[in-house]
């Protein structure tokens, strides 16, 4: 494959080619195989500094990061909305303003407003990563998606990937979309009718109320997790509800094809979108999801930290 | 080893090493390695992608040839172990490293196309020292252009080549239906 990597922010993957998420892929390929050596380190980012700003509180994805950081060896600085001073009335830009006074290399932000990563990439000089804003994307969770899908399948092109759950408030459904149809994966949304709107049929993928109808057609299900504590609750009756017509549950387990994946961004809630025999299943990838999380994460700091600005 | 690939009119290469030539230059490598290389057995002939690691290809299977044995090969990565990252418009492509499990008690010879300024190798040996500690590394190269940035030497030269440091050295291995050899481009 013959692309340059050019850029110097990863604000989503709408925007990102095929050929462009592939190069992100194969690079994280390289980076996996670190996690496996004697000494767990390359000098790959040393000097450079890079701030994980965490304003929307996240454990898993931060610590993927910073662990991702450590190895490339660059120097880590954590930061949430408590530990910054947004809290005493500064504003979004006046803290990205002051960590680049500080010479951040790279700024790792997390932030419950969509938008919010290219606000600050199009004003500070250093690097930008999205690690998720408001319900827009999620890009390094729908790579890890992607890199996981692949690993096991070779390729994307043919597949029908289906997601369920609560797709409208979704950042990661939304950047799963925007890849998998680039790649030339078949996706269907699956959730209730106040979670899955049909407007998502405009992104070129299929919509449906009945995951009892999808299941046995599907090469890899992706299993969203019900956000309790955002009281999402007046969008379907009960949790119950909920799991009786779209939690994989052990029966309908037992429906999908031997070899589909199946997969969950974390933290599980056991027994509502999913049933623990299934989680912990043969077709379960969901520990692989976070192992490679932290190869693709190499990837993406390593290409926008690297080059040159 | 960007300097070396990019392509030019032919009104300024001249050529160095033609494909018969490489021939004689890597098989008298392959005996050089026999030679301080008692036993084979704890050798790993590791190349630098892409062409180094070709090399690497061709020199284990001279040796081989000679000594009816398998000689171990790998790959070395070094796009994440280089000095210069930030400072390049454009990123090395990173590759996978392949060593043997072990490098307790192995001679790594680390096979390379041309030698230049020893940042190359500098990284490589980084590298190799992440995956353990090797009783010895060695180095072998197609070509070595001087011009040395680095206290680095070889310990194997297929051919020693002066140059000047706005003369490009491109190599060519016979990859697909490309012609061999290797040839100094004049800027």
């Amino acid at each position: 494959m013959s692309i340059r990597w050019t850029r110097k922010d990863l604000l989503g993957l709408r925007e990102l080619s095929a050929d462009e998420i592939l190069f992100v892929l194969e690079t994280a390929d390289a980076f996996k195989q670190v996690g496996t050596r004697e000494v767990k380190k390359v000098p790959a980012l040393r000097g450079k500094t890079l701030v994980n700003f965490f304003v929307e509180p996240s454990t898993r994805t931060r610590t993927s990061f910073e662990l991702a950081a450590f190895r490339l060896s660059a120097d880590v600085i954590n930061m949430s909305a408590t530990t910054s001073s947004l809290t005493k009335g500064e504003t979004l830009k006046d803290t990205a303003r002051n960590l680049e006074a500080l010479h951040t290399d790279i700024l790792v932000l997390r932030h419950s407003s969509a938008g919010a990563a290219q606000f600050l990439a199009e004003r500070i000089r250093a690097s930008v990563i999205n690690a998720g804003d408001g319900a827009h994307e999620h890009p390094t969770q729908g790579l890890l998606d992607l890199y996981t899908i692949r690993e096991h399948r070779g390729k994307m092109a043919g597949l029908h990937v289906v997601i369920v759950g609560d797709i409208l408030f979704s950042r990661v459904a939304r950047s799963n979309i925007f890849a998998l149809t680039k790649l030339g994966a078949r996706v269907t949304l699956v959730g209730p009718r106040t979670l899955v709107p049909r407007a998502f049929e405009q992104l070129g993928v299929q919509v449906s109320y009945r995951l009892d109808e999808v299941l046995a057609d599907a090469d890899v299900i992706n299993l969203l997790r019900i956000q309790h504590e955002r009281q999402r609750k007046e969008y379907f009756p009960s949790i119950g509800e909920y799991t009786s017509l779209f939690g994989l549950t052990n029966a309908r387990a037992a429906r999908l094809k031997p070899d589909c994946l199946v997969m969950h961004p974390g933290p599980i809630n056991r027994g509502v979108e999913i049933d623990s025999e299934v989680a912990d299943g043969s077709r379960s990838v969901i520990l692989e999801q976070v192992t490679n999380g932290l190869a693709v994460r190499m990837a993406v700091l390593y290409l926008c930290g690297g080059i040159a600005t | 080893m960007s300097n070396q690939t990019k392509k030019s009119g032919a009104d300024h290469r001249s050529v160095v090493m033609d494909a018969p030539a490489i021939d004689r230059a890597l098989r008298r490598l392959a005996h050089e390695i026999i030679e301080a290389n008692p036993d084979l057995r704890t050798v790993v002939l590791a190349g630098i992608p892409s062409r180094g690691n070709d090399i690497a290809q061709r020199v284990a299977a001279e040796i081989s040839a000679v000594q009816g044995s398998l000689v171990d090969t790998g790959i070395i990565d070094v796009a994440m172990h280089r000095d210069d990252v930030g400072t390049r418009a454009e990123l090395p492509v990173v590759r996978a490293t392949k060593l043997p499990h072990s490098l307790e008690g192995r001679t790594v010879i680390i096979v390379d196309d041309v030698l230049y300024t020893g940042r190359t190798v500098r990284a490589a040996m980084d590298a190799i020292s992440s995956f353990g500690r090797p009783a010895r590394i060695q180095l072998a190269v197609l070509i070595d252009r001087g011009h040395r940035e680095l206290p680095i030497r070889p310990d194997y030269v297929g051919k020693n080549l002066p140059t000047s440091p706005n003369e490009k050295v491109q190599v060519r291995l016979g990859d697909g239906d490309e012609e061999q050899g290797v040839w100094i481009i004049k800027d």
